[in-house]
């Protein structure tokens, strides 16, 4: 073999342009390839990559919480544990079952047959316990045993203010009362937020809110936390005394129209209501309307007075037979035969509250009512708001103008009627209730003259004097002037003989009222049920509790206020 | 033409490494803030259980019966409470 030049092989030109044909036709391919996905696709799998790192977490909004005028606590809400369970995923053995049922305080054979049901996939096996026993629970290490963490509302005011403030449902939202009234601005919104999890699941960036959590605003009540004790303690003590079925009393500021006190009796406790009946939870004060009776009379005589027939001291023919109307009578026991217009107030005469009224104009009678707040709802937001009820004027006929003069065939509620009694207190002017603080006094609406006002006041404090109907309605220290109640209750659309509703509206101090008080006592079955007896007495004790508590000065002289003997106090016909 | 390149190269890194320690500063930073969050929740819990507890204790009725009852305190007669003008009816 010779050495050879390296022989030139000579390819054919057709193999380069084929090489490179392919590698170009392949770099078409993935050029073609990156443009679909980087073009086409590319939320897609952006997405699909987020997913892998990218979580969205809810952030609780809590609920507001309800305090008192003195920011005292009147609702709260803490956290809770709510335990639940993949019923396919546990795997207990009977001793670690019957532990957590231990736990959770359950029975141990329920629990086992909730754990048992393979069917679900998902089981509460106990919503809100506290969180230390969560805790407990956790420590067991069970598997498919899981906690959430949820709300829970505590009422540290229990049954005292049980009514007014109301209470939520086990997802928080308010069901009765106050947290149902104001549940916008007292619920929380939960927001959501976008982060970025590590492997070992920390959040470790924050991408996005998504939508910020906003917590409930806090909602402070006028209700005054010292008044109000006292009033459901004086209420409750009442009714037990006299066997009522039940009691409500509201306390007024006159110059605010701030409710400061709002009890009912019976009460419940609304940290535990295992037990509800229908006549617990109402609350009377506000959603139950009554035949208010003679506590009425002064709106009629005021009527009068103001339109200039009578004055205090102008006398009104009683006789001894009665007021005869149709085929009615109207009954008087008192053994006077003419009396002043101040003395019908006095001694609370319904043929006198009639025959005044039967001088006036059903219309102008019908004005005075409505303009006192009777027959409309008081607008203060509670739910259930009773608005009472008031027939318009040309459906009356003469005997409803005469009994409504002294509260028959006119129904309103209590807090209505404390309401209106605001007139007398300031002066003519009707104020707007409130169930929430404020601090400024609020502006009234005129509805008589300064100078009627005054001289019902006078005629009210006439009638817890010596010879008047509630001489059990004085308080030592300050003048008090208010008026009693004895209405028999209706039934079946007619008035039941033995079954009254006693109440008494009053305020104090007479110089320059401050408070108005109103309670009602629902048919006291202890032998008495004159308002004098049974509501005065309450009124009294709240009256001085609440004037001792604002620091009201003294406008009477500080002598013992005797207890009426036999024969000074003047019984009332209804 | 490439001592400006290897310039821009070393700013580049330099860059890079900037961020880098600034996106673990900024995580860090942001597990602090978690954590100092997390802690503001449990503190505001707990401040809400005192609340309640605080308010359990001070209810008026137990007040009122600790007063009467342990301390053997009573209400003033009202001949004995002065209320004082300038403070009186606020």
């Amino acid at each position: 073999m010779s050495a050879a030049a390296p022989a030139l092989v000579r390819l054919p030109v057709w193999r380069a342009r084929f090489v490179m044909a392919g590698l170009v036709a392949a770099f078409f391919v993935l050029a073609a390839r990156s443009i679909y996905l980087q073009a086409m696709q590319t939320q897609f799998l952006q997405e699909k990559g987020e997913a892998r790192y990218s979580r969205v977490l809810e952030v609780p909004g809590t609920r507001g919480r309800i305090l008192d005028r003195n920011g005292e606590a009147l609702a709260i809400s803490t956290p809770v544990q709510s335990v639940w369970a993949i019923p396919g995923d546990v795997d207990a053995s009977p001793a670690a079952v019957r532990r957590l049922a231990g736990l959770l305080g359950t029975d141990a054979r329920e629990l086992r047959r909730k754990l048992e049901d393979r069917t679900r996939d998902f089981v509460y096996l106990k919503r809100q316990i506290p969180p230390e026993a969560a805790e407990q629970v956790a420590r067991l290490g069970l598997e498919g045993i899981y906690q959430h963490r949820e709300y829970r509302r505590y009422y540290p005011g229990g049954e005292v203010t049980a009514h007014l403030v109301g209470f939520t449902g086990v997802d928080e939202a308010g069901q009765e009362g106050v947290e149902l009234a104001f549940e916008a601005s007292l619920g929380g919104i939960p927001g959501s937020r976008r982060v970025i999890k590590d492997r070992r699941g920390r959040v470790v960036e924050d991408v996005e809110s998504i939508r910020a959590a906003q917590d409930g605003r806090d909602l402070a009540l006028s209700i005054d936390g010292k008044i109000q004790s006292l009033a459901y303690a004086a209420l409750k003590g009442a009714v037990a005394a006299h066997k009522a079925k039940a009691g409500a009393l509201v306390v007024l500021d006159v110059r605010t129209g701030e409710v400061l006190a709002l009890a009912n009796v019976p009460s419940f406790n609304p940290n535990n209501r295992a037990r509800l009946s229908g006549a617990q939870l109402r609350n009377r004060a506000i959603t139950d309307v009554f035949e208010p009776g003679s506590t009425l009379k002064p709106f009629t005589v005021a009527l009068a007075l103001e339109s200039g027939r009578v004055s205090p001291a102008t006398a009104v023919h009683i006789g001894t037979g009665g007021l005869r109307i149709a085929n009615y009578t109207i009954h008087d026991p008192h053994p006077e035969t003419v009396l002043s217009v101040a003395q019908v107030i006095q001694k609370s005469s319904n043929v006198g509250a009639a025959r005044i009224a039967l001088a006036l104009r059903r219309e102008d009678l019908w004005r005075m009512f409505d303009r006192a707040g009777f027959g409309a709802a008081p607008q203060t937001g509670f739910p259930g708001e009773a608005a009472g009820r008031l027939r318009p004027a040309d459906s009356w006929r003469p005997i409803e103008q005469a009994t409504m003069a002294y509260g028959h065939g006119i129904s309103v509620s209590l807090l209505q009627l404390a309401r209106a009694y605001t007139l007398f207190a300031r002066d003519g002017e009707l104020v707007p209730a409130t169930l929430r603080k404020s601090d400024a006094p609020a502006a009234g609406t005129r509805v008589i003259s300064a100078q009627t006002a005054r001289q019902v006041r006078a005629m009210l404090e006439l009638a817890v004097q010596p010879g008047g109907t509630a001489p059990r309605a004085r308080v030592m220290g300050w003048r008090v002037a208010g008026k009693t109640g004895t209405a028999h209750k209706q039934e079946n659309g007619g008035y039941a003989a033995d079954k009254y509703i006693a109440s008494f509206v009053g305020l104090a101090p007479a110089s320059a009222p401050r408070l108005v008080v109103a309670v009602m006592i629902d048919e006291p079955a202890n032998g008495q049920y004159f308002g004098g007896l049974v509501a005065a007495p309450v009124f009294a004790e709240v009256m001085r509790g609440a004037l001792r508590a604002l620091g009201v000065p003294y406008d009477a002289p500080l002598e013992p206020v005797p207890l009426p003997g036999a024969g000074e106090e003047a019984r009332e016909s209804t | 033409m490439a001592k400006l390149n290897l310039l821009l190269l070393l700013v580049l890194v330099v860059c890079a490494l900037g961020l880098v320690t600034s996106q673990h500063k900024a995580r860090k930073l942001f597990t602090e803030l978690e954590r100092a969050q997390a802690r503001a929740r449990e503190l505001d819990v707990e401040f809400g259980k005192l609340q309640l507890e605080a308010s359990t204790w001070a209810l008026h009725t137990r007040v009122e019966r600790v007063a009467t009852g342990t301390l053997g305190m009573r209400m003033p007669d009202a001949r004995q409470v002065r209320v004082i003008g300038a403070m009186g009816g606020k």
